[in-house]
């Protein structure tokens, strides 16, 4: 009866704006279809509100029902106490207002309540579709809402416009979620990626939980993708083709690397105080020059007039000798690997760098902080000329870094270029894609930073408060985080989308996944191809 | 059941909350929580019959046992005859609702019914129209009698129902009203509720 009357879940009986309201769900609503994490909207009198909802909980008019309950056998009785003196109750949080009036129905941030016994309802596909937008040339298909049929979309150019992180404890599926983001922004982001593939996960293809492989962006958009290796023996094997084998020299390596590579090289803090003073010393060649010095007199003259301590020194060769033993680094490089990436960039092509066996972290630091680094400074400088002579900035760069708590934790985050990266945010046009999974190692100020997050589920009640930090309504968005599936599923919330929404992220993997990429990619090049002739017309 | 207006006594006492009528038969009483009218000048008092006694005509005499050399138990009555004379039925009805004019409206009358008015049990049609709307069980809830209310309550609702189209529907309908009337006090909603089932 009530069912029919447009979904009819219940009515407002209370509520603040700050905890959310009360829904009292009407007697033919099962309280078992309702869902943490779904959406739903509630008819004011002047507004339509949307929210999502927060708890589930079961109410009795009488606490002596509780104490002596009726006899369960008989279905007549528990008819009519359902509704009525058993009720279930749902917890909804408003995020967006709608006024009803007029034909421009444009979502706003919530500032009331509804009043009192207005009626709930789920939400419908077109109410979705009025909140996050159809798909479009600039919106991109990322999944669907929990409990529903309707593509969720997300506007990429407003999300490469911050730094955004994907969070999820291991197994979660954040890979699959970044690399269909990637390919997303790929496609319509506005913006080029780098991406310094630890694992080998999104370059030519990947691996899902049940070892299959997934074609990743090289396969699926050849033209618009370079694959960068350091370990061109590990990519052959794999029958990857690479563009480009980066080879770093020493002279590339500078002090403030070293300072970064502190915990993984077990440096002591005198012995980086050391590096600055070699560096200053030697000039570029300074690691060559340091690994040379042996035991002699010489050597013991120069640390004296350097005032470096012996076993200082012997901790820094050691150091030196771990990152010389790694197969990528050589005396002097022949083309330096950031004017490659540079090109590509420039050019519109994404570039993914795999690291091959290459996976312990001194690698992955060193050598994502080095390039990052003077990456940064030609965007920087390609910027303040586009400002100073008027001329187009450098296109958008989105870099991808895994494993981000070893760059971005409270310890080196004002170091490393990552943390300068996303606390001064767009202004060089360069973010970040933060994919960890233990976000409380992130240096709070950098977590705040952070336009979009996405995250799958985590089990670690401090890496829940993390990345939950400073939003409105975080007490509610965690029992939904808490009660995500464990493969699958994913709250997104923050600068890039109206209000949060739980979802199941779109396919990846299958023929059909592939070929609905492409498709949208094809879509839009015709797309843009008539716009040209209609130009000329 | 009985299709047409029954006529079942007469009105002997009156009041805004309610009558006391008698039969005309001794024993032919309406039963309790069965739905009676009476009528007067185009108003229709709609009760419930909420109590029933059957008593001498004078309060100072009280009936003597006589069945001692019968057998049975109905051959008292044929060799005293002049018992139905010297007994009455009387049965109380509690006004929950009236008509004037076209609608029913279940609240109590404007006026009192009056002394001498016929009492009849109402048709299956009527008792149906009555029970579309269930506010005459909040009256029932509160009146000042000395039958039970959840017994009352019960047996009128398991009258009304036997006449509805969907008896269980209606039953439903009903115990969810009184579940919300009766939020407070889920013991005494038990025992109206494990009556009607």
């Amino acid at each position: 009866m009530t069912q029919q009357q447009n979904d009819r879940l219940g009515i407002i009986v209370a509520g603040s704006l700050n905890k959310g309201v009360e829904v009292r769900l009407d007697s033919t609503t099962s309280v078992e279809d309702m869902v943490v994490g779904r959406y739903v909207t509630i008819e004011g009198q002047k507004q339509r509100f949307f929210g999502m909802i927060n708890d589930v909980s079961l109410g009795v008019t009488d606490p002596r029902l509780t104490l002596t309950p009726p006899d369960t056998a008989d279905p007549f009785i528990t008819e009519v106490l359902a509704g009525t003196s058993t009720y279930g109750q749902l917890q909804v949080m408003p995020y967006l207002t709608m006024t009803t009036m007029g034909e421009e129905q444009e979502p706003k941030p919530v500032k009331t309540v509804p009043s009192h016994f207005s009626a709930v309802k789920l939400a419908q596909d077109s109410d979705i579709e009025l909140v996050f937008g159809k798909e479009d040339k600039e919106r991109f298909f990322i999944g669907n809402p929990l409990d529903m049929e309707v593509k969720l979309c997300l506007n990429l150019p407003e999300f490469a416009k911050r730094s955004n992180g994907i969070f999820g404890k291991s197994g979660t599926g954040k890979t699959f979620l970044t690399r269909m983001l990637l390919i997303g922004m790929l496609q319509k982001g506005a913006c080029v990626n780098l991406v310094f593939d630890m694992h080998s996960e999104y370059g030519w293809a990947g691996t899902s939980e049940k070892g299959r492989t997934v074609k990743a962006m090289k396969q699926l958009f050849p033209s618009r993708v370079a694959v960068f290796t350091l370990d061109e023996e590990n990519s052959q094997r794999r029958g990857v083709s690479t563009d480009f084998v980066v080879k770093i020299g020493y002279d590339e390596i500078e002090a403030e690397d070293m300072s970064l590579l502190r915990q993984t090289l077990n440096l002591t803090e005198q012995a980086v105080e050391a590096v600055y003073t070699l560096r200053r010393r030697f000039g570029k060649d300074w690691i060559s020059r340091t690994l040379k010095m042996d035991d002699s007199e010489d050597t013991k003259d120069i640390l004296s007039q350097l005032n470096i301590h012996e076993s200082t020194f012997q901790n820094l060769k050691r150091g030196l000798n771990t990152l010389q033993r790694l197969p990528f680094i050589e005396p002097h490089a022949k083309t330096p690997a950031v004017d490659k990436i540079i090109a590509n960039l420039n050019t519109g092509v994404n570039v993914v760098l795999e690291f091959g066996r290459y996976r312990d972290t001194t690698a992955y630091i060193l050598v994502a902080n080095l390039l990052t680094r003077r990456i940064y400074d030609r965007y920087r400088d390609g910027t303040e000329k586009a400002m100073a002579e008027g001329v187009a900035a450098p296109t958008p760069l989105v870099i991808t870094i895994e494993e981000a708590h070893k760059f971005l934790n409270p310890e080196v985050s004002r170091q490393t270029i990552f943390g300068i990266i996303a606390r001064e945010m767009r202004k060089y046009n360069v973010s970040l894609l933060v994919i960890d999974q233990r976000p409380s190692g992130i240096d709070e100020e950098v977590m705040s930073q952070l336009g979009t997050k996405i995250t799958c589920l985590l089990d670690n009640e401090r890496d829940r408060d993390s990345v939950l930090a400073g939003v409105s309504g975080k007490n509610e968005l965690k029992s939904v985080l808490a009660k995500l599936a464990a493969k699958q599923q994913a709250l997104i919330f923050g600068h890039a989308v109206p209000m949060p929404v739980a979802f199941v992220p779109r396919e990846y993997g299958s023929a059909a996944s592939y070929k609905s990429f492409m498709e949208t990619a094809a879509d839009e090049d015709e797309q843009a191809a008539k716009d040209i002739e209609e130009l000329w017309d | 059941m009985k299709e047409k207006t029954q006529r079942v006594g007469e009105v002997t006492e009156a009041a805004t909350t309610g009558f006391t009528a008698q039969c005309y038969q001794l024993y032919e009483l309406p039963p309790l929580g069965s739905l009676v009218k009476t009528q007067n000048d185009g108003l229709c008092i709609y009760g419930i019959v909420c109590n029933a006694v059957t008593a001498g005509i004078e309060p100072g005499r009280r009936p003597i046992a006589r069945g001692k050399d019968e057998t049975e138990q109905e051959a008292v009555y044929k060799s005293s005859p002049q018992l139905e004379k010297l007994l009455r039925s009387e049965f109380e009805v509690l006004a929950v609702g009236h008509k004037d004019g076209e609608s029913i409206c279940q609240y109590l009358p404007p006026n009192p019914a009056r002394i001498h008015s016929f009492v009849y049990l109402c048709s299956d049609d009527e008792v149906k129209e009555f029970g579309q709307s269930l506010g005459f069980i909040n009256i029932l809830l509160n009146a000042a009698i000395s039958t039970p209310h959840e017994e009352l309550i019960a047996a009128c609702l398991r009258w009304m129902s036997r006449v509805q189209p969907d008896s269980h529907a209606f039953l439903v309908n009903a115990g969810k009203q009184l579940a919300t009337l009766l939020s407070g006090d889920y013991n005494r909603l038990r025992a109206v509720l494990e009556r009607i089932k």
